[in-house]
């Protein structure tokens, strides 16, 4: 059957599924809309978690950047899992104990200030926003690329797809949907991953394939580094970047990850601290499948790209090689007229530009896969675009309707109109977001990553401080959420879009590139908190004795 | 009171013990100590590299089904002295 056919039912399926539950699951409270109702059992939630987590960046562009760029693409694997170590024993049971509905919740309450609740619905609002805008346009390109439509179209379907049962399904809507998308998005990763191994190595586990042999009986990383080298790039087991700057890296994702409210959100809407724990853990096993995975999928198809081009005539090149040549996605341009494909580090001489995304796009051709595969590939990409757009949605939403509208603005509004205000704050996030997708800002992709120094500055010290410390008052953490934030919100202007003066590589601090300064900040905020906190007065015995309840087990 | 001392000091503990492990195979052997664990060869991979890529995201899982278990043990010893 023609492949666009089987597209539409993959894809036409996966949604009616979607819709069919957030009208089953619909929420009919604002504890349902916001945390649904604290039911979750954790391994619904730790898919939930995992599908929130890994967006369409993770599902289609990360194993292609790790491709490029080898050892160095250590840090997102690394930073995007490590987090949940410190959200499963730092943070995670002592919010859920806590019990409320959100971080500025926790944050205004801990601090016993609006003011200190105020500056966290900012910094929430500004992470999810930042985040958010590239999520829609990631809707918006992975429609546009099956479905043959233009990206416009693709982010006008993708909105009212997500406006459907956000707005109608809420938190409770929202994680049994995610729930179904995990499942879709990691068959659909792991699939072609599982013959691509199996055909290279005749290994079905990709993790174990490709530290094995190729047909040849040489091992594929020492062939790997060994054309890396011939063909001038640096080797693919060695990184090029600074040891200090990946370590600092590493820690800001790793950090922000934990900070994130859109992910810390998801442990409020279990039964108990216990299964908060344990959500934890099922989430980061759900995701380590596919993260320990994209870095053997980079493999493969960094030696089956090289074996097949370099050097060959561009006549004679497979025919997946025409066809993503056509989408722009790869593109040949024989500078010495010699008919061959030289690619190489030197830009003088390479002939052969290929963006990251087509690792993992082109890879069911690559295999010779069925169509039906690569129409699951659709429906799976989707769903690791829609269901992160749908939970950060509901984060605005959230802030918006609860936060300022509940706590801080008009205090007596009912449960009915509030539900109203969240479902409507909803709409309007959509509507804002649908409008980034379609005409992104420059800074869009800049800032993605850059969405997790920002939380790493912020949150992650208040939160932590809140918790670990009694003697951390507000004077403190909002003068320290304050400077982390600005700090980090000027590093990343001065050196990303050149304001204040700009400056280039060699003017990072300490060489500390912009996409690891969180860390840096996010020690500023710690240091700075806990020397105003020396000066002003400790927090009263109520705020001592809700530190220590938190610090208690459940039913105490 | 002591109880609840007893529980929080317990919990401190096995953070400490934890995080350093999760220190230790990520920022440890894949970032610091790397390129001096890349001379070691365990199968086709370079061991520095291994860890970076693999290892450190399944002792990540380990660790926290182990502080799971802790816990667990923990609340019910907690629940035990009342």
């Amino acid at each position: 059957m023609e492949l666009q056919y089987w597209i539409w039912i993959a894809v036409g399926l996966s949604f009616t599924l979607y819709i069919t539950i957030a009208i089953i699951t619909r929420a009919s409270s604002t504890g349902e809309f916001y945390i649904a109702g604290k039911g979750v059992p954790p391994i619904a939630n730790g898919m939930a978690t995992a599908a929130d987590w890994m967006s369409a960046a993770s599902f289609i562009s990360m194993a292609g950047i790790i491709s490029f760029n080898g050892y160095d693409g250590s840090v997102y694997l690394m930073g995007w899992t490590g987090g949940y170590v410190l959200l499963a024993l730092l943070l995670a049971p002592y919010l859920r104990k806590f019990g409320k509905f959100t971080v500025p919740d926790f944050i205004g309450d801990r601090y016993y200030s609006n003011v200190a609740r105020g500056v966290a619905v900012f910094c929430a609002l500004i992470v999810s926003f930042t985040y958010i805008a590239g999520q829609m346009r990631g809707v918006g390109v992975v429609f546009s690329r099956y479905l043959e439509v233009d990206i416009t179209t693709g982010v006008l379907i993708g909105m009212l797809i997500v406006l459907f049962y956000a707005v109608l399904g809420g938190m409770k809507g929202i994680t049994y949907t995610q729930v179904a998308q995990y499942c879709v998005l990691i068959f659909a990763f792991m699939l072609p991953a599982i013959f691509i191994s199996w055909m290279v190595t005749g290994n079905v586990i990709p993790q174990i394939g490709f530290g094995s042999a190729g047909s040849d009986g040489v091992y594929l990383l020492d062939k790997l580094d060994g054309l890396h080298r011939e063909l001038g790039f640096h080797e693919y087991t060695s990184g090029k970047k600074s040891t200090l700057d990946v370590f600092f890296i590493t820690a800001a994702l790793m950090v922000g990850t934990a900070g994130l409210p859109h992910v810390i959100v998801r442990f409020f809407t279990v039964k108990k601290v216990s299964d908060a724990r344990k959500s934890a853990g099922w989430a980061l096993l759900f995701i380590a499948i596919l993260y320990t995975t994209a870095p053997a999928v980079a493999v493969f198809s960094r030696t089956n790209l090289i074996e097949t081009v370099s050097n060959k005539a561009h006549a004679s090149l497979p025919q997946w090689f025409e066809k993503w040549e056509a989408t722009g996605l790869i593109s040949y341009e024989d500078k010495n007229q010699d008919g061959l494909v030289q690619y190489v580090a030197d830009p003088q001489i390479n002939e052969l530009k290929v963006d990251a995304d087509i690792m993992v796009l082109a890879n069911p051709e690559i295999a010779d896969l069925p169509n039906w595969i690569i129409a699951i590939m659709a429906a799976g990409a989707l769903a690791a675009a829609l269901s992160t757009a749908a939970g950060l949605l509901l984060v605005i939403s959230s802030s918006v309707s609860h936060d300022l509208i509940k706590k801080m603005i008009k205090p007596d509004v009912s449960e009915k109109e509030e539900l109203i205000a969240a479902r409507l704050s909803a709409v309007g996030a959509v509507m804002l977001a649908a409008y980034f997708g379609i005409n992104p800002p420059g800074f869009v992709a800049a800032t993605v990553a850059l969405a997790f120094g920002l939380a790493a500055a912020s949150f992650f010290p208040a939160i932590v401080m809140g918790i670990f410390s009694k003697k951390m008052n507000k004077e403190g953490a909002v003068a320290g959420m304050v400077v982390g934030i600005l700090l980090m919100l000027f590093y990343m202007t001065k050196f990303k879009f050149g304001w204040f003066g700009g400056g280039s590589e060699k003017d990072w601090w300490f060489g500390i590139s912009p996409e690891g300064f969180g860390s840096f900040a996010m020690l500023v905020n710690f240091v700075v908190s806990i020397t105003i906190s020396k000066f002003t007065p400790a927090p009263d015995s109520d705020i001592q004795k809700l530190v220590e309840n938190i610090r208690k087990p459940d039913d105490d | 009171m002591n109880r609840v001392n007893n529980y929080w000091k317990t919990n401190l503990k096995y953070l400490v013990i934890l995080l350093i492990i999760w220190f230790t195979v990520s920022f440890g052997f894949g970032i610091l100590l790397a390129d001096s664990l890349n001379k070691i060869q365990m199968g086709g991979f370079k061991l520095g590299f291994w860890f970076a890529q693999q290892g450190a995201i399944y002792v990540f899982v380990i660790l926290i089904f182990v502080y799971i278990y802790l816990m667990n043990r923990l609340d019910q010893k907690f629940k035990n002295q009342k």
